[in-house]
């Protein structure tokens, strides 16, 4: 059953559970932070609406610079910005950044420890129609390589405003990701988010599935229908992907005894790649990745695209009973 | 910092900040040799003249700003710093060692003085231009100065910076090209056509003033040009002699990348002497300048 203490939404599980973008929150969670700290700076580089920037535009028109098709120079002026005093936004799609300008990300953003928020739209196959040049899948792991860097990536839109407060509390780079198309707003106010934590949403006992992103709320219906088959799944909201909350997913570890990770993202290099690595050496136990297997995606309706390619609840209920067996 | 009006105290500087060079790059027996020596002059130029910079204010909000998108010059900012007070000048002879905050390539937050880090190039430019939107939003008057080498305008990254600064007219603005027509693989022409860099700049709508990067006073005022220009952003282009002041280096391409002690040249000594020969032309400026007390 749902874990009280996670206050997730009544509805969560129910089918009318709210339908909003996560980059919704991103929108939100910059005109409540252009209100709050007059130095935060937002850059865009020729996608303002689709980034949901615009509200800050609205708002904070001197704050607002439109840095046009232009990521690399957007990435570097972002760094002169937070050398001198600002905390600026850098939004554009993820496979611009870092996927354009990850040299300029690593030198200038991580070596040189500036203070920016790397925010990168249309994330994981959910994008959808636009096929896969538009779908990034490779943005964790681009990241989460880079030393100091902060690597976040939020549930549903509630989160994602959370963490778009999160990186601006942070001193230092930050990554997070949020998607394109609406996933169940199922968080609320009171849900528990903090940077290095990850949040038992269900509890259960026979296996861990770990999850981060939208497809957190595909983990939950997949446990539900699993108890349903005497299985008892756990299901952990993991928005920290660097810092990892390695003592919550060790317990998880060793109270479930297998583990299933959930992600729209390369299964290199993603989150669970990172689950993996840290078990590897503490408490080793059977993992399954749910994610995409070393293939671009392609154009199609984001609910075909999670069906076809093994990222929705159907396929992370077969993974949990596969690797059950293992156990 | 006392900072430096005489002609001739600024000369000397930039003489002793060249022997500096030499004897780090000796003592680490890697690094570049070519950029570094040409830069000598704007370096003294800037730090000991134009900028207002002290090592005792690192955070003052309206201290000038220089970012050295070159990183390969390491050398001759290292050598700068120290002689401005920034740090000890012992601690010159650290570079490229285990533990050293000197690293090869400069890194922001060991050493003091330095405003960014640098090494990829084509990144330095856009840094600065947010160095001065930022100055523009907070309605300051500093000025932030970047140092780019010709080489690295092979990047498209630069060209992006120079089209951002020319659209936001970032008057407070002023980039430095070390125009020594040399990169690592030859001269710049026959790596990648460079020219006409003036119609390229104007077209993106800066202002461009050429000066020989080796005449400190024509430096000076340039800079002070640069400053009195208040509807564009400006470009110097420095014309400089990659490996100045020391004969056998001079216009020499392959002494990019190398310390002295490691080109077969021609025209110098052998290797093992090239160390000593530099620093002698240098105390004696090889009888080629005339500076009258040096």
């Amino acid at each position: 059953m749902l874990n009280n203490s996670a206050k997730l939404k009544r509805n969560t599980l129910s089918k009318d559970v709210d339908i909003v973008a996560t980059r919704d929150g991103y929108g939100m969670g910059l005109v409540e932070l252009g209100e709050q700290r007059e130095n935060v700076v937002v850059l865009c580089g020729d996608l303002t609406e689709s980034t949901r920037s615009a509200g800050f535009r609205e708002a904070y028109p001197d704050r607002f610079i439109q840095m046009g098709v232009a990521e690399q120079n957007m990435a570097n002026v972002a760094v002169g910005l937070a050398l001198n005093g600002k905390i600026p936004f850098v939004s554009t799609y993820a496979v611009f950044t870092p996927g354009r300008n990850w040299d300029q990300i690593r030198i200038s953003g991580c070596y040189n420890n500036a203070n920016v928020k790397y925010a990168g739209a249309h994330t994981g196959i959910s994008v959808g129609p636009d096929g896969a040049t538009h779908q990034a899948m490779e943005d964790i792991a681009l990241t989460r390589v880079l030393p100091r860097m902060t690597v976040l990536v939020p549930c549903d839109v509630e989160e994602t405003r959370k963490i778009t407060h999160a990186a601006a509390a942070i001193v230092g780079p930050v990554y997070f990701r949020f998607a394109r198309a609406g996933s169940p707003a199922f968080t609320s106010a009171k849900t528990p988010f903090k940077v290095g934590k990850a949040v038992v949403f269900r509890d259960g006992d026979e296996v861990a599935i770990i999850a981060a992103g939208p497809i957190v709320h595909s983990a939950l219906l997949a446990a539900d229908r699993l108890i349903e088959q005497g299985v008892s799944a756990r299901v952990i909201n993991n928005p920290s992907i660097k810092p990892l909350d390695e003592k919550t997913i060790e317990q998880a570890a060793r109270e479930c005894g297998a583990v299933v990770t959930c992600e729209e993202h390369q299964v290199m290099g993603g989150m669970g790649s990172a689950v993996a690595e840290f078990l590897a050496v503490t408490y080793p136990v059977p993992m399954e990745f749910i994610g995409m297997h070393n293939s671009f995606g392609e154009s199609g309706e984001p609910a075909e695209l999670l069906k076809k390619y093994k990222m929705d609840a159907e396929a992370i209920a077969a993974a949990v009973k596969k690797v059950i067996k293992r156990k | 910092m006392k900072r430096l009006t005489k002609l001739a105290d600024l000369n000397r500087m930039a003489n002793t900040l060249r022997k500096d060079v030499i004897e780090m790059l000796t003592e680490a027996g890697s690094g570049h040799s070519a950029g570094p020596l040409d830069l000598a002059d704007i370096a003294t130029a800037l730090y000991f003249n134009v900028m207002k910079i002290d090592p005792k204010q690192r955070d003052d909000p309206d201290r000038d700003r220089l970012y050295v998108s070159c990183g390969h010059t390491a050398p001759i900012w290292y050598a700068t710093l120290a002689r401005a007070g920034f740090f000890p000048v012992e601690e010159l002879k650290t570079l490229r060692k285990l533990g050293t905050r000197l690293q090869g390539h400069m890194d922001r937050l060991t050493v003091p003085g330095v405003e960014s880090s640098s090494a990829s190039l084509g990144q330095g430019l856009s840094i600065s231009c947010g160095s001065a939107y930022a100055g523009q939003m907070d309605k300051k008057n500093y000025q932030t100065y970047c140092i780019l080498s010709d080489g690295e305008h092979d990047e498209g990254s630069v060209w992006e910076a120079i089209q951002f600064a020319g659209h936001y007219h970032l008057q407070h603005l002023t980039a430095i090209i070390d125009r020594n027509n040399i990169q690592i693989d030859g001269p710049t022409e026959e790596v990648m056509t460079k020219e006409p860099l003036r119609d390229k700049y104007e077209a993106f709508g800066w202002h461009m003033i050429d000066v020989d990067g080796h005449n400190i006073e024509a430096v000076i005022d340039a800079c002070n040009e640069a400053k009195a220009i208040v509807e564009k952003p400006v470009v110097i282009n420095a014309h400089t002699i990659p490996g100045k002041g020391v004969d056998f280096m001079e216009y020499d391409f392959r002494w990019h990348g190398a310390p002295p002690g490691k080109v077969d040249t021609e025209r110098g000594p052998a290797k093992s002497k090239q160390s000593a020969e530099a620093l002698k032309q240098l105390r004696t400026l090889g009888g080629k300048i005339d500076n009258g007390d040096l």
